[in-house]
């Protein structure tokens, strides 16, 4: 049973290799209680890299394209005026369709004045399920040489158990697919590192969310001396500093072997402990109790 | 017959825009007469994504037999294939050198694109 209630928080960073995915595994790991992880970084999903799981099963994910009866078309160009990604394009005597252009809106099918268009299948990728300890991960998987991550990452999504503990590992950046994501969820990490990119990464992604009017907290990795920067950003924000994890050469040894921190590094799992208290405190609300009486936890 | 040219401005003079999709302006000559219009293609240069496939529709309504440009991506080249345009390929330089070369057969004239997707 978890004493922690249930809330959904993703990880997300402006910059790339900041540590989200060491931040969300580190933190599934650590809480004490089923979690699910939702892999939503779909472009290159790599939590199941650290977590060895027993697979359970795997989804072929696509979206709705356009099909084009020519015996019905009569080649007004009204689908490919209506759509702005020229997934459908009017020329000569039928439309051209281009599935891999499309973002299954549908659209088409709607404007064509003699109902010539019908949807079909495209297949986008794939939402692999795992299972290892009190974790179960939700992977989603583009297909190499597919762009459209956001309706995959909605897939993954699917999946978010709504009475327990989730965590989504985000794309990096701050364009649709990390904001889609993040949409929803109760509470964002936000994890940075203390250079001047990661500052100025930071900033895209904490103005990202306050625009999307979501809790986010602040988790510095390969944290140094000098986080004065991070540190005084923060404060201008209001937003809390949950973590700073220390700069060490042992954590960087472990990450190179696949393995999870918390496990490696003596001492650690109380970091994290930490972290999983902060967290479900910010995420707060939703039959959280308060930070310190989660002391009960399983063997992760 | 009419010819569509990919140009970074509206006279011959102007320098071709080695860039289909994104090109700044078609230029469409007829060959016969000299006679020249300018196309502006600031919906291509500015399209989020499928810049190629819209420029090649814009060229194909153009009522053009033949399309000068530079390089050519593969879903622009499709759209032009599907709409009967011809595709002739000029080296880099001025509107009225490649009209020139494609007046005394000197172009190449492309059987598929001749760049990846997002060259």
């Amino acid at each position: 049973m978890s004493s922690r209630g249930s809330f959904t928080v993703a990880v997300a960073s402006g910059k790339g290799g900041t540590g989200k995915t060491t931040v969300a595994v580190n933190l599934a790991r650590s809480m004490g209680a089923p979690v699910t992880l939702l892999d939503c970084d779909v472009e290159e999903p790599n939590c199941s890299l650290f977590l060895d799981g027993r697979a359970i099963s795997t989804r072929v994910v696509g979206i709705p394209v356009p099909e084009v009866d020519g015996s019905l078309c009569d080649a007004c160009g009204e689908c490919s005026r209506f759509c702005r990604y020229k997934a459908i394009v009017s020329v000569g005597s039928s439309p051209m369709v281009f599935p891999e252009m499309c973002h299954g809106c549908g659209g088409c099918t709607l404007v064509c004045p003699r109902g010539a268009i019908t949807e079909k299948e495209f297949r986008i990728g794939t939402v692999e399920l795992s299972e290892s300890g009190q974790v179960t991960l939700v992977s989603g998987r583009l297909d190499v040489g597919r762009a459209m991550a956001p309706p995959l990452t909605r897939a993954v999504k699917e999946h978010l158990d709504a009475g327990g503990i989730n965590i989504i590992d985000c794309p990096p950046g701050t364009s649709c697919p990390m904001v889609t994501a993040v949409r929803g969820v109760d509470a964002v990490i936000l994890v940075t590192e203390p250079t001047p990119f990661g500052l100025h990464d930071l900033e895209l992604a904490a103005d990202t969310v306050a625009d999307l009017g979501l809790e986010a907290g602040i988790v510095v990795n390969r944290a140094g001396p000098d986080g004065s920067d991070i540190r005084g950003f923060a404060r201008g924000r209001c937003l809390p500093v949950l973590l700073e994890i220390p700069d060490e050469r042992r954590a960087a040894e472990a990450y190179s072997r696949g393995e999870i921190l918390v496990d490696a590094i003596p001492g650690w799992r109380s970091l994290f402990e930490l972290l999983c208290e902060r967290t479900a405190a910010l995420a707060g609300g939703r039959g959280t109790v308060e930070a310190g009486q989660g002391g009960k936890r399983g063997p992760g | 017959m009419r010819v569509a040219i990919t140009s970074q401005g509206e006279t011959q003079e102007s320098m071709l825009d080695e860039r289909f999709g994104r090109a700044a302006r078609i230029l469409v000559v007829d060959t016969e007469d000299g006679r020249m219009e300018s196309i502006d293609n600031t919906a291509g240069v500015s399209a989020s994504q499928g810049a190629g496939i819209q420029t090649a529709e814009r060229v194909a309504g153009l009522g053009v037999g033949a399309l000068i440009t530079v390089h050519c991506g593969p879903k622009a080249f499709a759209v032009l294939q599907h709409a009967g345009v011809e595709v002739w390929s000029s080296p880099p330089g001025t509107v009225a050198e490649a009209l020139k070369g494609f007046r005394e057969g000197r172009l190449a004239r492309l059987g598929s694109a001749d760049v990846a997707t997002h060259w």
